[in-house]
C-alpha cells in the first residue's frame, strides 16, 4: 500500500505554485570551470542584508588572497576578504547590482602572484564549540548563497529559548537557467556533507533534510548514495515547481509545517540554508577558505558560450561576459539571479556579489510585452500565490495607493516570488507593485517610531 | 383608532423628554472657535503640519499647542485671519516651496539603458533604477506628480517634474514619494540652490550628466566665507548665513548645478509647462 501511494504521489511539495519553463538544458551538462584571473576586482561594501562592512585597508595596501580586507560591523554582518592577491586601489564608490553607487574596496591583481590562499590549514573542527564554529562562519563572510545574502551564522544561532529540531538544506533550484547549486551536489558532494555536519554540530539537529527537485534525478541519486552512514540525512526529492526554495514553501513540502505569519523558520523548529553555503563551509573547514568566490551560471540565449563558472566574488559582469565569448547582438536584457526574481543590469561593471547566483541573458522573445490590460477576475493569481494570498484584490488595492488596507490583506506575508505576474493574463506588474507597498509601509513605519 | 393616536403621541411625548434630559446630561461641551477656526482652513486634510487634518490642527490652534502659521498649505492670510479672529500671535513662519534638486532631463542627462517595466519610480529604484547612467537623479516616471495634491507639479517633455511656485503650498508629499529623495522644501527667499545630488566628482560625474556638480569648488571659494561648505562632494548651504547669499557663487560654475533661484525654478520649462490644463490622470 505505502509502495503505490509513493507511486501514485512521489515527491513531495507545497499546494499552488506554478510551473515556467525550465531552460536548464543550457549549463546542466556543463561541469564547473574555473574563471582565470583578471586584472580589477571590485568588492562592495554591502554584499549582504544587515549591516554594511568597514574597511581596514586603505589605498596601497597589499593583500593576499582570502586575507580579511574588511570587518563586520555588528552581528548582523559580516567581514569581506581579498578575492585576489594584489594590491587595494581604493575604496571608492562604484556601481553595485542594486541601481546605486556604494562605497567599494577595488583591489588590482598582483599579476606574478601564484595565488594561493592566505592561511590555508585544516580546521580541527571536531573540538571547537558550537560557540566556536559560529565565530569561526562569521570571520569566515558567510551569508545565504541563494540570492538573499542574509549572514549565515544569524541563522545558526536560534534566540534564546528556540531549538532547531531539523536542518533543512535547500537544494530545491526552483528558478529557471540556473544550474549552479545542481553542479555542486554533482561535483563537491564531500564538501556540501562536511559542511553539513557542521551546521548540525552548531545546531544539535536531529535531523537534516536536503530538498532536491526531480528535475535533477543524477544530483538525487548521487547525493543518496553518497550519504556517510553516520549522518542522520535524508535525500528528499520535491516536486519540480516554482517556487520550491522559497524556505518556507521548503519547509511545508518536506517536514508538512507551516512557518506562522510573521514568524520565522525557527519558530517551527526548523533552520534552512542553501546547498551552496554547505558546501562553502566546507571548504572552510577543509581549507580555512573564507568565502571568497562562489560558482555562478552564465547562461540564456543571449551569451555565446553558457558556462558554470567559479568565479572570485568581485569579478565584473564585462569580465565575466567576455570570457563567456561575449553577448550576440539581439541580448536585450542581463539579470543577476534568475529570471523570477533577478535583477536586471544596466551597467555592465557590477560586481559579482556573493548572492550573485547566475548571470542570465535574455534576448527579445523571452521579454514579455509590457502593455498592461484591466484585471479582468480571472483569479489565476490567486491560485498561483503560495502563501494564499488574494493579489487580485491587493493589487487593485496599490493601483490606488490604499497601502494602509493592504496590511489587513496580509500583504506583508508576501515572499516576491513573482507567481502572481508570471500567470497575469492581463500582464499586471502585481509583484511590482507589492514591492513599492511594501516599501512605502516599512517607510511610514520607519517614520512613526 | 383613538387609542392608537393617543399611545403614539403619548410615546413621542415620553421619548422627547428622555432626548432632552439626555442632551443636557451627556452633553460635551465643545469649543465654538474650533468650527470657525476649521472653516478658516484649507480643508485639504494633508498633514503638512504634522496633524492628523485639519480639524485636528484647529483644536490645537484653539488650545494654543501649535501657531496658527504652522499650517503651510493656508500661508499668512489664513494664519493672520486665524490669529485676529482668536486675538493670539500668528508666528512667524517663512512660506516655502518644494526645489527639485536634479536638473538633468532627457536632453542633458546620458541614458544606459531603457526601463520597460512597470511605471512608477519606486518600482524603478526597486530594479537597478531606471535608464539613466546618474544613479543619484530624477528617474522621471512621475510619482510626485501622481502624490501632488494641489496640482502643482507637471512633468516636462525632458522628464523632470516642473513644480508651479504659485500653486505649491509645501505640503511635502513629493518630498516623501520621490525615492532618490531630490524634492527638498526650502523658504521662498533662499535663492541659491544646487540642482544636483551625484556624489561623484570631475569626469565622472560628467561621464553621466551635462549639468552634474563636478564638485571643483569654484562656488565654494567665491561665495562669501562659511556660506557654502563641500559635504560629499556637493556644496551645501549654511541656513543660519543665508542672509550672505549671493548669485557670485553661481558665476565660475562649469555646469550650471548651482543656480540663483527668484521664484520660479527651471522658468523656460516651466513657460513651456501649461499648468492651465485639467491634469490627466496618470495611468498605471
Amino acid at each position: 500500500m505505502t509502495a503505490l501511494l509513493h507511486f501514485l504521489n512521489p515527491a513531495k511539495t507545497f499546494k499552488h505554485g506554478i510551473h515556467p519553463s525550465e531552460y536548464k538544458d543550457f549549463t546542466k551538462d556543463l561541469p564547473i570551470e574555473r574563471m582565470p584571473f583578471v586584472d580589477e576586482y571590485v568588492l562592495p561594501l554591502s554584499q549582504h542584508l544587515g549591516a554594511p562592512s568597514k574597511p581596514i585597508v586603505k589605498a596601497g595596501d597589499k593583500v593576499f588572497r582570502g586575507q580579511p580586507v574588511a570587518e563586520a560591523s555588528g552581528f548582523v554582518s559580516v567581514p569581506l576578504h581579498a578575492s585576489v592577491t594584489g594590491t587595494i586601489k581604493g575604496i571608492e564608490l562604484r556601481h553595485h547590482p542594486t541601481g546605486k553607487m556604494v562605497e567599494s574596496i577595488v583591489i588590482e591583481r598582483d599579476p606574478f602572484s601564484p595565488q594561493t590562499l592566505y592561511n590555508e590549514k585544516q580546521l580541527d573542527w571536531e573540538h571547537l564549540s558550537p560557540p566556536e564554529l559560529v565565530q569561526f562562519i562569521q570571520s569566515g563572510g558567510f551569508v545565504g548563497l541563494g540570492g538573499a545574502a542574509f549572514p549565515t551564522h544569524v541563522k545558526l544561532t536560534p534566540p534564546k529559548g528556540k531549538t532547531a529540531k531539523f536542518f533543512i538544506v535547500n537544494a530545491a533550484e526552483c528558478e529557471p537557467f540556473l544550474t549552479t547549486d545542481h553542479r555542486l551536489m554533482l561535483e563537491q558532494t564531500d564538501s556540501i556533507y562536511l559542511g553539513i555536519r557542521v551546521c548540525m554540530k552548531i545546531l544539535g539537529a536531529e535531523k537534516t533534510y536536503i530538498g532536491v527537485e526531480t528535475n535533477k534525478p543524477d544530483a538525487i541519486s548521487r547525493l543518496q548514495a553518497t550519504v556517510p552512514s553516520d549522518l542522520n540525512c535524508e535525500v528528499v526529492p520535491v516536486q519540480t515547481k516554482y517556487p520550491q526554495g522559497a524556505e518556507k514553501m521548503l519547509i511545508t513540502a518536506v517536514l508538512n509545517r507551516e512557518v506562522p505569519s510573521g514568524k520565522l523558520p525557527i519558530d517551527a523548529e526548523v533552520v534552512v540554508n542553501n546547498v551552496g553555503t554547505m558546501a562553502g563551509i566546507g571548504d572552510l573547514v577543509r581549507f580555512n577558505q573564507p568565502l571568497i568566490e562562489r560558482v555562478v551560471t552564465v547562461t540564456g540565449p543571449g551569451i555565446h558560450r553558457p558556462a558554470n563558472l567559479t568565479v572570485p566574488i568581485g569579478t565584473k559582469l564585462s569580465d565575466l561576459l567576455a570570457y563567456c565569448g561575449g553577448i550576440t547582438d539581439d541580448t536585450r536584457q542581463i539579470l543577476f539571479g534568475g529570471p523570477m526574481m533577478g535583477a536586471p543590469q544596466v551597467f555592465l561593471d557590477v560586481p559579482v556579489m556573493k548572492g550573485t547566483s547566475g548571470v542570465v541573458c535574455l534576448t527579445e522573445e523571452l521579454i514579455r510585452p509590457r502593455h498592461e490590460y484591466a484585471c479582468i477576475h480571472c483569479s489565476r493569481c490567486v491560485e498561483a500565490c503560495p502563501v494564499f494570498l488574494n493579489p487580485s484584490r491587493l493589487g487593485q488595492l496599490a493601483r490606488v495607493k490604499r497601502y494602509e488596507e493592504m496590511i489587513n490583506y496580509h500583504l506583508m506575508d508576501c515572499v516576491e516570488c513573482g507567481s502572481c505576474s508570471y500567470v497575469c493574463p492581463s500582464n499586471i506588474p502585481l509583484v511590482q507593485r507589492f514591492r513599492v507597498a511594501k516599501g512605502m509601509i516599512r517607510e511610514k513605519q520607519a517614520r512613526k517610531q | 383608532m383613538i387609542t392608537a393616536i393617543g399611545f403614539i403621541s403619548g410615546l413621542s411625548v415620553a421619548l422627547a423628554i428622555v432626548l432632552v434630559i439626555a442632551n443636557s446630561k451627556l452633553k460635551v461641551y465643545e469649543d465654538p472657535r474650533i468650527e470657525v477656526v476649521a472653516d478658516y482652513l484649507p480643508g485639504a486634510n494633508c498633514g503638512a503640519c504634522g496633524l492628523a487634518g485639519c480639524r485636528a490642527f484647529a483644536e490645537s490652534v484653539v488650545e494654543g499647542a501649535v501657531k496658527p502659521s504652522q499650517c503651510p498649505v493656508g500661508g499668512a492670510e489664513t494664519a493672520t485671519y486665524i490669529a485676529t479672529y482668536l486675538g493670539i500671535d500668528a508666528g512667524e513662519a517663512e512660506r516655502k516651496v518644494a526645489r527639485l534638486l536634479c536638473a538633468g532631463g532627457a536632453d542633458v542627462a546620458y541614458q544606459v539603458g531603457t526601463y520597460e517595466g512597470y511605471s512608477s519610480c519606486r518600482a524603478a529604484a526597486v530594479v537597478t533604477g531606471g535608464s539613466k547612467a546618474c544613479t543619484y537623479g530624477c528617474l522621471g516616471l512621475g510619482d510626485c506628480f501622481d502624490a501632488c495634491t494641489f496640482d502643482a507639479i507637471r512633468m516636462s517633455d525632458t522628464g523632470l517634474p516642473i513644480v508651479d511656485v504659485a500653486k505649491c503650498t509645501a505640503c511635502g508629499d513629493c518630498v516623501r514619494a520621490c525615492p532618490k529623495d531630490l524634492f527638498e522644501l526650502y523658504p521662498v527667499s533662499r535663492c541659491l540652490v544646487v540642482q544636483c545630488k551625484s556624489q561623484l566628482e570631475g569626469d565622472q560625474a560628467l561621464a553621466q550628466c551635462q549639468v552634474a556638480c563636478t564638485a571643483c569648488g569654484r562656488c565654494v571659494a567665491d561665495a562669501p566665507e562659511g556660506l557654502l561648505t563641500m559635504e560629499n562632494n556637493i556644496p551645501v548651504l549654511n541656513m543660519l548665513k543665508m542672509e550672505l547669499q549671493t548669485p557670485i557663487a553661481t558665476y565660475r560654475c562649469p555646469t550650471q548645478a548651482i543656480v540663483w533661484i527668484e521664484g520660479q525654478q527651471m522658468p523656460e520649462l516651466w513657460a513651456k509647462t501649461d499648468f492651465a490644463k485639467p491634469k490627466q490622470e496618470h495611468v498605471h
